[in-house]
């Protein structure tokens, strides 16, 4: 009788900055139930950790298992289904320090597994290229879970790479949406000093553009070589004085003041953008669409709350193994096809069918606005409309990507 | 009590023909059941009931009602007259709907948060079995005959069959994306599924397992992925099927032989499920996010009433006319 899969701990480790060359981790593997007819389908989760600032009003750190615990469920989920057809999946992990030899880890991973058929990518934009273009992931389907950037889902792209997370400018179009949905359309934008910070105000600016909003005044902000505590008073009140605005934008992606601007602005305006009132792929707030029941099973596996990261890790094993199970097979080039075809829609808990964009491979999806309390609204707001579907008014639409690397599936 | 006898006063002056039933509404949000009297379409009475209450449905002899309160992890029976609970049945974790089957006392219920049926047996309250199913099991229904039952599992997106004999899950079907409920014709020869996310339902065939059609909505003005099917009620004369379409706002009636959609319903917004009154003239739905309850004139097919009910209802039962005292049943 098989029983349901079950994650084993304890064999991770991490690729650490001096690591010898060929130290791998084969964490996670997975005993699952025999494989009838098909044989076990390796999915193979690769994380690049970031060095991430230290934070700034004690707020609980980002997780280090942020992606992974959503992988790890979405294998748990994929097997409790595919037993019913005879197929089983695995999961092994490699996580690379910052710095560390990520090419080095990734052949090990390949002499150590065999042939790379899926791949779920936490990394950064440039990491994330250079294992797309790495010989070991010739066959392989990467799904990225990490990456925001826009290049990545345009001039960047890659055949064999998808998008699980939402774009930049998906989010912003999301916020924006929402901004205009309630005539808040006036934005006083502050940008941080980062490079991530500039893509996010650059977002914000099209977005604004795309659906009429207004950016009167901008500002920037370098919180390093200040105590925040001290001057946030202040110095956010001087910032933020500009002409008549509805709202405070802020794009803060390493979170170094943002959440220190909410009601510190100059006049009494919600703050939105990187934090306040932010837009993302999953929160803690989502309940609906039955949300609550994904919840509700990856804090008993992980012990906290799901974020963006892990909603994506979550999903993108999710997308891999509901395919497998709806060909009943276990071969990763009809896995690939089926995906990035125009006929395979997935649930993802967000109250709509998710499907990829054949013009680039981004995934289709509503997107939150939210802040910690609750969710504020759900876009595609209502009112934004789009002759294929309402969801692609989020991001790049086929005409606006650059991306041709999908060529005969656009 | 007071209230109730009131009624069964003022259903006495109502006009001969309109038979009364009792029609029996879960809230989701208010954790009460909600009690409408279909000759005056008004809520007699709410009572208090356990903690997210979803599914709900009674005895053979309408004298009681069992209501899953999924975040109270039971399922609860309930005098109906009263509104007071008899006891609890071990249910398994948030069960979160249930079939009786036609012996009267076996219940199967989905239990969706650990991915089970549980079978009860609701006379001497023990669990029969813990069935393995998949993921977020939600809509149950027993075959006509008893022989079998199924559920349906959302994450899955798979009807699980269990023979009721050996109490084992011997086969699964694929279905389209999150499989919410599930119907026996009334000849048991076909089943009826609602695909929430696929926009679709499928029918099918009980003896081979295979789906022989599948049905797609559309509605003008409104786009393809606010089109989720929820809940089903076949007419008493099996002609017809009321899909729920959820968030459309709207009910679609299905024609069985041709499987064409012959009409859409406007009702209230996020409609989750909809119940067939006997005698074949009513329906009442549940409206999620409206929080009412729609009255459908199942000739005219036409949405002709609605009534506020309490906060996010869910699931809607009527009552077994032999429970009901007003309608002269022997006590």
């Amino acid at each position: 009788m098989p029983t349901r899969a079950d994650l084993t701990e304890g064999g991770r480790r991490g690729f650490g900055r001096h690591a010898l060359r060929a130290l791998l981790t084969a964490c996670a593997l997975i005993a699952a139930a025999p494989a009838l007819a098909n044989p076990q389908l390796a999915i193979h989760y690769v994380e690049r950790r970031v060095e991430r600032p230290t934070p700034l009003n004690n707020e609980p750190p980002i997780p280090d298992d942020e992606g992974l615990r959503g992988a790890e469920l979405g294998l748990r989920d994929g097997n409790a289904t595919g037993r019913f057809v005879g197929l089983s999946f695995a999961l092994t992990s490699t996580v690379v320090e910052p710095g560390a030899d990520l090419p080095a880890a990734l052949a090990a991973l390949a002499r150590e597994s065999g042939p790379l058929r899926f791949l779920v990518v936490n990394a950064p934009a440039d990491d994330l290229l250079a294992i797309a273009d790495a010989p070991e992931t010739r066959d392989a389907v990467l799904l990225n879970v990490g990456a925001p950037d826009v290049r990545l889902r345009d001039r960047d792209c890659r055949a064999r790479m998808l998008h699980v997370l939402p774009s930049r400018d998906m989010l912003t179009d999301a916020l924006a949406q929402l901004l205009l949905y309630k005539r808040w359309n006036r934005l006083l934008l502050v940008s941080g000093p980062g490079a991530d910070d500039a893509l996010y105000a650059d977002a914000l600016r099209k977005s604004a553009k795309k659906f009429g909003a207004r950016i009167v005044a901008e500002a920037s902000f370098d919180a390093r070589g200040a105590d925040l505590r001290d001057s946030a008073l202040k110095e956010f009140a001087v910032i933020t004085r500009g002409p008549e605005h509805d709202v405070v934008a802020v794009a803060d992606e390493r979170a170094e003041f943002g959440a220190n601007l909410v009601y510190n602005t100059a006049s009494p305006r919600p703050v939105v953008g990187t934090q306040g009132l932010i837009p993302t792929a999953w929160g803690r707030p989502v309940e609906a669409w039955a949300a609550v029941q994904l919840q509700g099973r990856f804090a008993k596996l992980a012990g906290r709350p799901m974020g963006a990261i892990d909603w994506a890790g979550w999903m993108a094993v999710h997308a891999v193994t509901e395919a497998a199970t709806q060909l009943k097979s276990s071969d990763g080039s009809a896995i690939r096809d089926l995906l990035i075809s125009k006929k395979f829609e997935v649930g993802g808990f967000k109250g709509r069918a998710l499907s990829f964009r054949p013009w680039n491979g981004q995934l289709r999806q509503p997107v939150f606005v939210l802040w910690p309390g609750a969710v504020v609204a759900a876009a595609p707001v209502e009112g934004f409309l789009h002759r294929r579907t309402e969801l692609d008014t989020l991001g790049l639409d086929e005409p606006e990507s650059a991306c041709r690397a999908f060529g005969g599936n656009g | 009590m007071i209230l109730f006898r009131l009624c069964v006063g003022a259903m006495l002056l109502m006009p001969l023909g309109a038979e009364a039933h009792e029609v029996y509404v879960s809230n989701e949000r208010d954790n009460t059941v909600s009690v409408i009297d279909s000759t005056t379409w008004e809520v007699t009475r709410t009572f208090p009931v356990g903690r997210r209450p979803r599914g709900l449905t009674f005895s053979k002899d309408g004298r009681r009602l069992f209501v899953c309160a999924s975040d109270s992890d039971a399922v609860q029976v309930i005098d109906p007259d009263t509104g007071k609970l008899l006891h609890d049945l071990p249910s398994g974790e948030d069960p979160e709907q249930f079939s009786l089957a036609p012996d009267g006392k076996t219940l199967f219920i989905a239990n969706e948060n650990n991915a089970t049926t549980t079978v009860v047996d609701a006379d001497t309250r023990k669990v029969l079995a813990q069935i393995d199913v998949g993921i977020e099991p939600e809509g149950m229904a027993v075959s006509p005959d008893g022989k079998l039952a199924v559920t349906t599992s959302e994450t899955t997106n798979m009807v699980h069959w269990i023979d009721t004999g050996t109490l084992q899950a011997t086969d699964a079907t694929p279905v389209g994306q999150r499989p919410r409920h599930a119907e026996f014709t009334r000849d048991g020869k076909r089943l009826w599924v609602s695909s929430e996310i696929g926009g679709t339902v499928a029918v099918i065939d009980v003896a081979t397992r295979r789906v022989v059609e599948t049905i797609g909505f559309e509605i003008k003005g409104i786009s393809g992925d606010r089109i989720q099917p929820v809940g089903i009620a076949l007419s008493e004369d099996g002609r017809s099927a009321f899909v729920a379409l959820g968030p459309s706002d709207r009910v679609a009636v299905v024609d069985t032989e041709s499987f064409k959609v012959k009409a859409t319903i406007l009702v209230g917004r996020r409609v989750w499920h909809v119940a067939a009154l006997p005698g074949g003239e009513r329906l009442v739905t549940t409206n999620g996010v409206s929080g009412d309850v729609t009255v459908i004139d199942a000739v005219s097919l036409k949405a002709i009433r609605s009534i506020k009910v309490g906060r996010y209802p869910w699931g809607a039962a009527v009552r077994p006319a032999a429970g009901v005292r007003s309608a002269g049943a022997a006590e």
